[in-house]
């Protein structure tokens, strides 16, 4: 059991775990399955300043910061109890695609070789992570939601600006990867 | 903090399509602990099945895998089953409360926030809630990429008004 736990889980067993957070954030408290949220109230618990989008009662809120806290426990769990010990698993396009980049430790779920500390400050990593990052909670706010709001939830309940804004979302991707990283990634 | 509390606050809340929780009912603040717990085992489901990995996510967007259209396609399906099942034998939450459902209202925020996000997306591999998933993981260069997620945010509300809706 333990074993088949430690195995990477497949997308039938977790996508309809992850489907089920939403009637259970529902009803257990009439909270609707949203994560980027969270970033606007760190924003308005923190650095209000004097704009008005951030002046609100954030407390009422705070249910989803509790909720933020725990996926990042939940990450702390799965690697220290559950960890794959097993190099993830990467389609051969990608690899080879990757390897002409310099990528080649597939050992954990982000590729190290681009993502730490001694890169952040090249212009590379100042691209995938301090643009990356602002791109991914801008575009989140100005959207009204991310993956979780809209692609899940909204599209739970059936709400066409949210599939209009998943369609973004997956254009954007797209353009991004196909297009624009290999440009970055090639810095 | 509440002496500064507006009184359209719901009205400023909702300008978040999803951020509109009001309940008439008062709780001691343990009770969000719940959340807690519900947010552990979606964060464990997040690493397990590789949702927060970068490779996966790259592998997505080159239409290399079926794994992630497999998870979010999946994710909707039992959420459209759920809400309308939720809605049809009206059930209600633990508490009795009604269960609340709110119309997301169109704009173009929609179009252009979206297709940022999916340019974010596709550079970090993470959408915010895998951020806080791969910290958790020990990756702890992600604390930058979430400090400028959040100052991303923060952005928004800074120029909000001169941005088309």
């Amino acid at each position: 059991m333990l074993d088949w736990l430690k195995q990477p889980w497949p997308w039938y067993v977790a996508g309809p775990l992850i489907g089920l957070t939403v009637p259970t954030l529902l009803l257990i408290g009439n909270k609707r399955f949203g994560i980027s949220s969270s970033l606007r109230h760190i924003c308005a618990a923190c650095l209000p300043a004097k704009i008005p989008y951030f002046h609100y009662d954030w407390k009422k809120e705070v249910w989803n910061l509790f909720f933020v806290l725990g996926i990042f426990l939940g990450g702390v769990i799965a690697i220290q109890l559950l960890a794959n010990p097993n190099p993830v698993e990467v389609s051969s396009a990608l690899a080879a695609e990757l390897k002409t980049y310099g990528i080649s430790n597939f050992d954990g779920l982000i590729p190290t070789e681009i993502f730490n500390w001694s890169t952040l400050l090249q212009p590379k990593g100042l691209m995938l992570m301090v643009l990356g990052g602002f791109l991914v909670g801008f575009g989140t706010r100005y959207a009204g939601g991310c993956t979780s709001g809209h692609a899940i939830t909204g599209l739970s309940n059936l709400q066409w600006p949210s599939l209009v804004a998943t369609i973004c979302f997956m254009v954007g991707g797209f353009i991004m990867a196909n297009l624009i990283l290999p440009l970055i990634l090639s810095l | 903090m509440s002496t500064q509390v507006p009184e359209n606050d719901a009205e400023i809340r909702k300008q978040d399509s999803i951020c509109t929780n009001e309940t008439q009912l008062k709780h001691p603040s343990w009770y969000n602990l719940k959340y807690l717990l519900v947010g552990i085992l979606f964060g464990t489901v997040f690493v397990k099945a590789e949702i927060i990995s970068w490779f996966r996510i790259q592998e997505m967007f080159r239409l290399q895998s079926f794994h992630m259209y497999g998870v979010i396609g999946s994710a909707v399906l039992v959420g459209v089953i759920s809400v309308l099942l939720i809605k049809k034998f009206k059930i209600k939450t633990i508490y009795g409360e009604p269960v609340q459902f709110d119309n997301t209202a169109f704009n173009k925020g929609q179009i252009y926030g979206g297709l940022l996000f999916g340019f974010g997306w596709a550079i970090t591999g993470a959408c915010p809630g895998p951020l806080f998933a791969q910290i958790g993981t020990g990756a702890t260069v992600t604390i930058v990429t979430l400090l400028s997620a959040i100052a991303g945010t923060w952005f928004y509300g800074l120029v909000r008004n001169q941005l088309p809706h």
